[in-house]
């Protein structure tokens, strides 16, 4: 029987938490990721799990933390102004080596902005945010059923490496309704036990979950081990799509909502013979930047297109150590780049270098 | 000769060098948590919250699992791990920057709440850790590191009374204010912060156990005079007393 659904983007987020086992949620309403907040309200209960509407964004990401020492899978959603202040609370989740599920529905900034979908908070997502040095493995979903796929694959990346993860979406993808197939059985994945949560001392040493460390020398070890860490994310866990990059002179690079506009300016393209591509990172960080390498050799340019004044470009042309034209189309404040003005960009960007490769 | 009464470390106490300065309340407190911990044997099913502030080593004290919790936001952890593990005891131990400044959102509304865990609330009127700055509680006219002139409540503000403030909402269980000035005081203390962990074991709600406390560093008194000073001055702020305890008059006591 056909079990799909048809859900918005943002509910898909919260089922594919509860079918991740999610044991607790704390959020607060904003907008444009209020659906969520709404769902897990009511299916949270239903399930015996835990949801709580907090008093601010700040309080919710402390409560994450709480249920996090003690073992718990624990989740928070918002956009983007609220993210802006949960910033401390999930540099002390990553400070502390704790899991957790972060979620950003993004809006149009700086500020208060609008309530339009946006992709200005990727260099909050992915340079830090929060103080310190530190990350967060971002994931940048670009369907309903990713949001759920990939929240639930948030959930396991972070206990793998006991780390924050974050769930990088815009308002449109939140609000938009598409079929979702749900998991029929959840895969069982080989995480490590949690000897670390804070349970109650019976028959044990006690446990500590902190992230300071004032004596002389001891936070640069531990600076040291979570770069460490860091560098074997990176080695093992970043995720890209390739779309018709095959003999691709042009390749266009954009995640989450605009990926699915230029996968469709690359179907246009290709119809009409023009040998252009996507290639579309699904972790944001780690940045997929193998992927990029490799298509620098055989690619002529890049056009990279986002939602904001450009931020993803940047890591596209240190990935390519700019030894190729990375050019960049945005719009901001909510604005949601049309596919015509891509397209027409990007026959531009061919005529050009394919001009330059003749003379 | 009477009979000599050895006093003991309790085993929850660990034998560590302590940090705090001499006469500072939180060592009393530290003891009066540990001698709780061993008597109602809570070690195997509690955990510990440490604020930001003098405490934050509080960890390094006690023999219980213990999270440590950003500026303020204390009652949010305890709420994270008191909803995910309800068969746990919670035990917050917040100070007047911690709790009464940037964590005055988050009190009340755990509070609001009713979530089912301990606060002590340490009320030293000053900010210890860092050097001695005002605090919310400050007494008017006590000259503090952002006060040299003395706080003017014109311009500052007058000190806040938690347990006053709590006690306008409907949920608390408990809301007691006592003072560490003198072994009264003391036994005081440890009488209502044993009724606050009884409370919590059966599902009471929430707890809060403010405890005045000597600062005998930044008051720029000797620890006696700080606690004549409790006695004799800060009392007239914070009126000591039972504010709030629900269900006392169907049920007795809980330490009795």
């Amino acid at each position: 029987m056909d079990n799909r659904i048809l859900i918005t983007g943002n509910e898909a987020i919260g089922a594919g938490a509860i079918a991740a086992g999610c044991d607790c949620y704390f959020g607060y309403p904003i907008t444009p990721q209020n659906e969520l907040t709404a769902y897990m309200s009511r299916w949270m209960p239903a399930r015996g799990r835990t949801f709580v509407q907090a008093e601010s964004e700040i309080s919710a990401i402390n409560m994450v933390y709480g249920a996090a020492a003690t073992g718990a899978r624990a989740m928070t959603s918002s956009s983007s102004p609220g993210i802006s202040l949960k910033q401390e609370g999930i540099s002390y989740l990553a400070g502390s080596e704790l899991p957790a599920v972060i979620v950003n529905v993004q809006r149009g900034g700086p500020g208060l902005g609008n309530i339009e979908p946006a992709q200005g908070d990727y260099f909050q997502a992915v340079k830090g945010g929060g103080h310190g040095d530190y990350h967060v493995i971002v994931l940048a979903p670009a369907s309903v059923q990713e949001m759920y796929d990939l929240t639930m694959l948030a959930f396991d990346l972070a206990d793998r490496w006991r780390n924050p993860a974050l769930v990088l979406a815009d308002g449109r993808i939140g609000q938009m309704m598409e079929p979702l197939t749900p998991h029929k059985k959840t895969k069982k994945r080989n995480l490590p036990p949690k000897d670390w949560a804070l349970t109650g001392a019976e028959n044990r040493e006690k446990r500590v979950v902190k992230s300071f460390f004032p004596a002389i020398g001891e936070l640069e070890q531990y600076n040291r081990h979570l770069a460490s860490k860091y560098a074997r994310i990176q080695r093992s866990e970043s995720r890209a799509e390739e779309y018709f990059t095959e003999g691709a002179e042009v390749v266009l690079a954009a995640f989450g909502t605009v990926a699915r506009l230029c996968r469709e300016v690359v179907r246009k393209a290709r119809k009409k013979g023009l040998p252009v591509g996507l290639l579309r990172p699904v972790t944001l960080w780690p940045f997929p930047a193998a992927h990029f390498e490799k298509l620098a050799s055989s690619a002529r340019a890049f056009l990279v297109v986002e939602m904001n004044a450009g931020q993803m470009v940047e890591d596209v042309r240190l990935a390519t150590s700019c030894r190729l034209p990375v050019s960049f189309y945005g719009r901001m404040g909510g604005g949601v780049p049309e596919i015509g003005e891509i397209y027409r960009r990007t026959q531009k960007l061919l005529t050009a270098v394919s001009a330059k490769a003749a003379s | 000769m009477g009979k000599v009464h050895q006093i003991k470390r309790p085993k929850t106490l660990l034998d560590v060098d302590s940090h705090y300065c001499a006469g500072c309340g939180h060592g009393i407190i530290h003891r009066i948590v540990a001698e709780l911990i061993d008597e109602l044997d809570l070690r195997g099913r509690i955990v510990g919250i440490a604020p930001v502030g003098c405490a934050v080593l509080a960890y390094n004290y006690l023999d219980i699992d213990m999270s440590e919790a950003a500026h303020g936001r204390v009652p949010s952890v305890a709420t994270g791990i008191k909803r995910s593990h309800p068969e746990l005891q919670v035990i917050a131990y917040q100070g007047d920057g911690d709790l009464a400044s940037i964590g005055t959102a988050e009190i009340i509304h755990a509070a609001n709440r009713g979530e089912n865990y301990t606060t002590i609330f340490v009320n030293n009127c000053i900010y210890g850790m860092t050097g001695g700055q005002m605090a919310p509680t400050t007494l008017p006219g006590q000259r503090t590191a952002t006060s040299p002139e003395g706080r003017d409540t014109a311009t500052m503000g007058a000190p806040v009374r938690v347990c006053e403030l709590l006690n306008t909402l409907n949920n608390p269980y408990l809301l007691v204010r006592t003072a560490l000035d003198g072994p009264a005081g003391v036994r005081t203390t440890k009488k209502w912060i044993r009724e606050a962990f009884l409370g919590q074991g059966a599902d009471r709600g929430f707890s809060l156990i403010e405890v005045l406390s000597p600062c005998p560093t930044y008051w720029r008194m000797t620890p006696e005079q700080s606690m004549e000073h409790i006695k004799t001055t800060v009392r007239k702020y914070f009126p000591t007393g039972v504010f709030r305890h629900a269900e006392k008059e169907r049920d007795e006591c809980l330490s009795a």
